[in-house]
């Protein structure tokens, strides 16, 4: 059985399991075949990359030092009981 | 020290061992928190309770998940019923399944070939590279972009997003603790990242989503 061509507008809809590693191995042949000679695809792909690791980068918003003294207080009341 | 030792000592009332893992897990529960109810001080209420909840039930923890994983599905579960409680009228769940079925596909129709078109389903008008160096693209600026455009989200969009490329969870742990299927899981990730790369394409090219006819 033979595996049907990959089109741009299908790319788009399965990027996301491609990069997750979950596409079959034909369709993901299909993807890379398709990837190697279009270079809008590989386009979008990288802007998909660079949104990923851009979010990446945004881990803040800690723990402040209220939200911490409440939690030991937490644990004090618990001890006591 | 491990988290065997940890939980030992934290039944025994250590303190050293509970600053540890608040340490540890703080913030990230708080991340969470914070997904389901946007107000801050909520959020820490949330992460309260769920500390207590954790020292309360700490005897009956059988380690058959990882401590840092049951930790989470504490506050997810806590957050979640506040958040409905706290007047978002829609249940989580319904909320849920209205996510994916009210979205359309990943990139408008109207830029790609016509099914009459030789090139059908090919790019008719084609991503542009958006031409600007790494460290440009990793500035302040753009980072307040994505967190804007995170909080546009649907919340479990924003839930899934935040905890795989924020926090960089695994797509198990994810499922676990938002209790999703793994095509679940994965359909809101693409929603997501789609609609942030969109975000960024927009600010970095000047181009609208929707182009008028």
């Amino acid at each position: 059985m033979s595996i049907p061509e990959l089109t741009c507008q299908e790319l788009v809809e399965v990027v996301t399991d491609y990069l997750e590693g979950r596409l079959p191995a034909g369709r993901r042949l299909r993807l890379e075949e398709h990837l190697a000679f279009c270079h809008w695809c590989q386009t979008y792909l990288e802007q998909l990359r660079t949104t990923v690791r851009l979010t990446g980068t945004l881990k803040e918003d800690d723990l402040g030092p209220q939200a911490r003294a409440a939690l030991l207080g937490v644990f004090g009341d618990w001890k006591r009981r | 020290m491990s988290e065997v030792e940890l939980l030992g000592a934290l039944r025994r009332g250590d303190e050293g061992a509970f600053r540890t893992l608040v340490d540890r897990y703080g913030a990230s529960m708080l991340r969470l928190a914070r997904v389901y109810v946007g107000d801050r001080a909520v959020a820490e209420e949330v992460v309260q309770e769920a500390w207590l909840g954790v020292l309360r039930g700490i005897e009956r923890f059988e380690g058959r998940s990882s401590l840092g994983t049951w930790l989470h599905r504490i506050v997810a579960n806590l957050a979640r019923t506040r958040a409905v409680r706290e007047a978002r009228s829609v249940p989580f769940s319904a909320l849920a399944g209205a996510e994916v079925e009210a979205e359309g596909p990943s990139v408008p129709p109207e830029r790609f070939r016509g099914p009459d078109d030789r090139w059908a389903g090919h790019w008719a008008t084609p991503p542009e590279p958006w031409g600007r160096p790494d460290r440009e693209l990793l500035s302040a600026e753009m980072r307040a972009l994505v967190v804007a455009a995170i909080e546009a989200l649907p919340q479990l969009q924003r839930a899934v997003v935040t905890l795989r490329d924020v926090e960089g969870w695994s797509a198990q742990e994810v499922c676990t603790v938002l209790a999703l299927s793994q095509t679940y899981q994965r359909v809101l990730l693409h929603r997501a990242r789609t609609r942030l790369r969109q975000a960024l394409d927009e600010y970095l090219t000047g181009n609208q989503r929707v182009d008028p006819s």
